[in-house]
């Protein structure tokens, strides 16, 4: 804590106010377009005020409701399987990496880590996932492909374990009896809460704002998108939310404009209010997930 | 051996997940080397030496895509850890706790967000038509109203804007997190000895931050060979006018590939991008460790 007087504090928060509001502003902006009218908006453009409330936007997505919440449906499909399956596999590697006693440790360690180092990237990865493995139009596209599985995350988990399960408690559950399964379901795993309350938490959050699967991957199921390709979807063509809708009469105009930014309220809202209970765990996976392990 | 065998097979999954995801693709890399024929399967595809190399160098757009990555990725290592620099420092500074806790929330938020989400904000401000910086921003300056997706000059500076809007928070707290660490003695000692703000900042918390800069800008050199698809993809909209300052090998890549259908140039970038990441990385960390071991990958 640097010590400094009146007018430093003064001038120190008035910086840190300009920096919070430049977060904040685009929302604001977000926000009000989205309740603004069609003909406000030709003649004011985007702005930060309602000149002329209107409801037009979101009238006109309720009748795309079918489509928008199949696609949250299918976010949260695959951000729970695939975080779900990545804690799974990040815990069965960090478990046995953490066994100092295991034969062969310092080669799966390598294993793991080279692909920190070196990857094929995107032509390689996106060759051998659609010719050999013939993966595109499915769901496994939207899961499989580079997030099941982060390296530096097994090594975070592995560390914890390697600092925070003694090594007695696993010698000792052993003489009574406990296999390894049980050792990693009923002792390891339960004294690593913290860690995988964190390392989930990372994955979700890479699961739930991925797209660039759905772009790479998917070509004919549409179907498959989640509400991040939905969105950039209707990014590219806004005309294509009409074929969306179920309800919309000749007499309606389409609100083109106002729409957009409808949109993006109604994918940024569920973020925004569920952001202050995680934020903690937020904050402590970019800290230790900065440092090394 | 046998005792160990429940733990082997732990690793399983684990294994068939790299192999397939990384090392698979890491062996793809050869088909730069080869005249990529899917009818008869890509690793039966014929050689044909360093062709796509040549054709891949033909034209200048290897030499735009190569500078730009590289000059995107040095402003944002700049003006990136000035920026979360300034930021940190500032908020070790404010004393009031609900206005530090608010700031530490707030300033966070960019960084949860989705491209996509953030291609949407972007447009709301630089719509040719309705956008925010046409229709309020520039008429206040007395400006004319710029289209801005089909202008490429323009884009360097956006880009590093939005860069340091989408990234700034999180840096910050990285800092933020080594500066709460500074034993607080250090301070009051500099204040005894009659130190100013500037020189407790110059002399304790620069300092102090070192280490952190030095391991984060190395490793940010490591990348420098890779960008942010969404960002140089989603962002400008896709937009063909803005390639000349916007394209970068990840996006070169994906549209060589899959929008142009020139499997040869995309193999040929490809390769080169992760053979000079690899070399980047490995000298990255050579330095890191000398200057500081423990904030070396290995």
């Amino acid at each position: 804590m640097i010590y400094n007087n009146k007018l430093f504090q003064f001038f120190m928060h008035l910086v840190m106010l300009f920096l919070a509001l430049a977060c904040i502003i685009p929302f604001i902006l977000l926000f009000s377009s989205s309740i603004t009218s069609e003909a406000s908006l030709a003649l004011n453009g985007y702005s930060l005020i309602p000149r002329e409330f209107s409801a037009a936007a979101y009238e006109f997505l309720w009748t795309t409701r079918e489509s928008i919440f199949r696609s949250y449906g299918m976010s949260i499909l695959i951000t729970t399987i695939g975080t779900v399956v990545n804690m799974t596999l990040t815990f069965l590697f960090a478990y046995p990496l953490s066994r100092k006693d295991l034969p062969g440790r310092r080669f799966f360690s390598f294993f793991l880590f080279f692909t920190m180092l070196f990857n094929g990237g995107f032509v390689s990865t996106y060759l051998i996932y659609s010719n050999v493995f013939h993966i595109n139009d499915t769901l496994a596209a939207m899961i499989v492909p580079y997030l099941l599985m982060n390296a530096f995350y097994v090594i975070m988990a592995r560390t914890y374990i390697m600092s925070n399960v003694p090594d007695e408690v696993i010698e000792a559950a052993m003489i009574d009896g406990s296999n390894e399964f049980q050792n990693l379901l009923r002792i390891v795993v339960p004294m690593s809460r913290p860690i995988l309350a964190t390392i989930a938490l990372m994955s979700a959050i890479s699961y739930w704002n991925n797209w660039t699967n759905g772009v790479y991957f998917i070509s004919t199921r549409t179907d498959l998108y989640g509400i991040q390709n939905f969105l950039n979807s209707v990014m590219n063509n806004v005309t294509a939310l009409q074929s969306h809708s179920t309800g919309l009469s000749n007499a309606q105009r389409f609100p083109s404009v106002s729409i957009r930014m409808a949109l993006a309220v109604i994918a940024v809202i569920p973020i925004l209010i569920a952001y202050p209970f995680f934020q903690k765990s937020f904050v402590k996976g970019i800290t230790i997930g900065s440092v090394k392990g | 051996m046998k005792r160990f065998l429940p733990l082997y097979i732990m690793l399983l999954p684990g294994i068939v997940y790299l192999f397939i995801n990384n090392y698979m693709p890491m062996a793809g890399l050869v088909l730069a080397f080869k005249k990529v024929n899917y009818a008869v399967g890509i690793f039966e595809s014929p050689w044909t030496g360093l062709s796509n190399f040549k054709y891949l160098f033909s034209t200048k757009d290897a030499f735009i895509f190569f500078r730009n990555t590289i000059l995107y990725n040095l402003a944002f290592i700049v003006f990136g850890n000035i920026m979360a620099i300034f930021t940190a420092v500032a908020l070790d500074c404010i004393r009031n706790k609900f206005f530090k806790k608010f700031s530490q929330v707030v300033i966070l938020i960019p960084f949860l967000l989705s491209t996509v989400i953030i291609s949407y904000i972007v447009y709301a401000f630089l719509s040719g038509s309705n956008g925010f910086v046409n229709n309020t921003l520039l008429p206040l300056l007395g400006m004319d109203s710029i289209s801005w997706y089909s202008e490429a000059k323009y884009w360097p500076v956006i880009l590093v804007i939005v860069y340091l809007w989408m990234t700034f928070g999180y840096n910050s707290i990285l800092y933020y997190s080594t500066l709460i660490g500074i034993d607080k003695t250090y301070y009051e000692a500099a204040v005894v000895d009659g130190a100013g703000i500037l020189s407790q900042i110059r002399y304790i918390t620069l300092p102090a931050l070192k280490t952190t800069v030095i391991t984060l800008v190395l490793m940010a050199v490591g990348r420098i060979c890779y960008s942010d698809f969404g960002l140089f993809y989603q962002v400008p909209m896709n937009s063909g006018l803005l390639y000349n300052t916007t394209q970068t090998i990840d996006t070169y890549v994906y549209r060589a590939l899959l929008q142009l259908n020139d499997i040869g140039r995309s193999t040929a970038a490809g390769f080169l991008q992760s053979v000079l990441g690899f070399i980047f990385i490995l000298a990255a960390n050579l330095v890191v460790s000398k200057i500081d071991k423990d904030s070396a990958l290995f």
